[in-house]
């Protein structure tokens, strides 16, 4: 039964084919027969788990269709009285006293929590290779990276450890493991699912979304989590609507854009495959249009002149004194500072704060900060443009597929580059889905990305639900 | 672009980060490119373009300005590795 979609499950539940104790039991037997060799897990909550399904087994009732459903949570997401490590030596020991507004949310419709799934450290990465807990495998070749930085959430739903998970998406981090995973991975529009309770990267950027085996299943998990919160300052009155009610199969009147700046340098067996997942869409009765977003080049250093700006002042509050690591060999305050964050950081972290803080020093600045920020708003207003034209936009989720684990890992600028195809979404704030779209000549997965407006999920689910209807991708299971 | 290792140096204080003269070779050397490629957005023209910053337009979010009880201030307190002491955090000498 570990194969399961939410929907299925639910039904399942439902009609009393299985208990949601037998259901988590499954999945907790998947986690630990494969966790070994994956690493998708960092906290396991067995007992927990047991216990939650055996009170909901005990009510019964499964009108809510996210009740009984097990899944997991991105290990940057707080838990009440479970460990939440942002995968760090900072954090390693800390245990959250209050639940994220999304945690709330999700344990209100009945979710039970496996565990909690390994990320790049305090999410700076796209490979879960800076996570202090080790790297997450790609289920597809255990030699390969499974993506980042929520590599464990993708893993662990491509090898059936849990029926979904919740990651985080600043410029891809849910989009690009999806596809190295071969999994549908949903980034929301920036607010629409509230950040309280989520360890913050960079805070006008960041985003809580989900990681499911269909889009179908990405609406129903949408439908619990979005939506305001007097916590979240930056989450928005815009109404809720049953994201389920767009999950039409045929694409009449939708107008779909595809700009060739985001099939520049990319993979040719990518790119090949893109083109006939664009086509499949046509023939779904779509029509497709050119369309062109020239700043598209720049987004990466704008994209790691603000996101590393934002999280070095973010990092500030790790200083040994109110929460998480503190050093044992201090004599003053400075001290304390400077060696709880030096032993408590990893590398990626660290050059995160050393190059935020740069271009917000004095001097540096205007050269550097603002530039960025103010070619955010031209980037903005290219896409408002686009938006005028189209309902999305389709490419490619990634420029390659899965890459060796250690291969990019000693060169920054390669890995950021891996996140070039994701990071306009991020800059712009807006929504995001990838789907599974084939397999390159390795068997590695490949994904398409489906860009929306501002509070336009509906649009994209529509698409991307349309596609999978359609074609048979996303059922594909790896055997590792 | 080349950041010198005094200026690596410095940065690294002001973030409050203690790193060996391995990491200030490696971290100059890795800076150093990072911000070569920025350099690339001085081919964008941004006269007369404001900054973004909230890019879905929200402005002046507030709250009431009412006092609200706060349900686990001591579980925070909790959190802290240091000596606590009537409801405070005990910090080591400054100097």
């Amino acid at each position: 039964m570990i194969e399961l979609t939410i929907a299925q499950a639910h039904k399942g539940l439902q009609d009393k084919k299985f208990s949601c104790t037998e259901l988590t039991q499954a999945y907790l037997n998947q986690i630990e027969k494969t966790d070994n060799k994956l690493n998708s897990y960092v906290t396991i909550t067995k007992e927990q788990a047991l216990e939650q399904a055996k009170i909901i087994d005990k009510k019964g009732i499964f009108n809510n269709p996210l009740a009984g459903i097990p899944m997991n949570l991105k290990d940057i997401i707080c838990t009440k009285d479970v460990k939440t490590t942002a995968c760090s030596k900072m954090l390693e020991q800390y245990v959250p006293p209050y639940d994220a507004d999304v945690t709330i949310r999700l344990k209100k419709a009945g979710c039970v929590l496996l565990g909690k799934s390994n990320t790049d450290q305090f999410a700076m990465g796209s490979s879960t290779e800076t996570s202090y807990f080790g790297v997450t495998k790609n289920p597809w070749d255990l030699e390969r990276v499974a993506g980042g930085s929520s590599g464990g959430p993708a893993a662990s739903v491509s090898a059936n450890q849990t029926v979904f998970a919740i990651g985080t998406d600043t410029g891809g981090s849910i989009r690009q493991p999806a596809s190295l995973c071969s999994v549908t991975g949903l980034k929301v529009t920036y607010g629409r699912v509230p950040r309280y309770g989520v360890i913050s990267y960079a805070s006008s950027f960041d985003t809580i979304g989900s990681i499911t085996k269909t889009v179908e299943d990405a609406a129903l998990v949408l439908n619990a989590i979005a939506g305001k919160s007097e916590n979240d300052s930056t989450t928005p009155n815009e109404p809720v609507p049953d994201y389920t009610k767009f999950l039409k199969e045929n694409l009449r009147g939708i107008k779909i854009g595809v700009a060739k700046e985001y099939f520049e340098n990319v993979d040719k067996e990518t790119i090949n495959t893109i083109h006939k997942g664009i086509d499949d869409l046509k023939k779904l009765g779509a029509e497709v249009i050119d369309i062109s977003l020239p700043l598209t080049k720049y987004a990466i250093p704008v994209y790691y002149l603000l996101v590393k700006s934002e999280a070095s002042t973010n990092m500030a509050r790790y200083d040994g004194i109110k929460y998480g690591h503190t050093t044992d060999n201090a004599k003053e305050l400075l001290e304390i500072y400077m060696k709880s964050r030096t032993e408590g950081f990893g590398d990626e972290v660290k050059r995160t704060i050393m190059l935020g803080t740069y271009a917000l020093s004095a001097g540096y600045y205007d050269a550097y900060y603002l530039k960025a920020a103010k070619v955010r708003t031209l980037m903005k207003k290219e896409y408002d443009d686009v938006f005028e034209k189209c309902d999305a936009i389709v490419a490619p989720t990634s420029p390659f597929t899965a890459f060796k684990i250690g291969e990019k890992a000693e060169d920054p600028l390669s890995m950021y580059a891996a996140d070039k195809l994701t990071v306009p979404a991020g800059i712009c704030g807006l929504p995001s889905l990838s789907v599974p779209a084939g397999f390159d000549s390795k068997n590695l997965p490949i994904g398409m990305q489906i860009i929306g407006n501002q509070f336009k999920e509906g649009n994209i689910l529509h698409i991307g639900h349309a596609f999978q209807k359609a074609t048979n991708h996303h059922t594909k299971k790896p055997s590792f | 672009m080349q950041l010198t290792k005094e200026e690596v140096k410095h940065i690294a204080q002001l973030a409050r980060l203690a790193i060996t003269d391995k990491e200030v070779e490696k971290f100059s050397e890795q800076l150093s490119n990072i911000l070569s490629h920025a350099k690339m957005l001085n081919e964008v023209n941004t006269d007369n373009v404001e900054p973004i910053a909230q890019i879905t337009g929200l402005e002046n979010v507030t709250h009431k300005d009412e006092e609200k009880d706060c349900k686990f201030t001591d579980d925070l307190l909790a959190q802290s590795p240091q000596d606590i002491q009537n409801h405070m955090i005990k910090v080591k000498n400054v100097f």
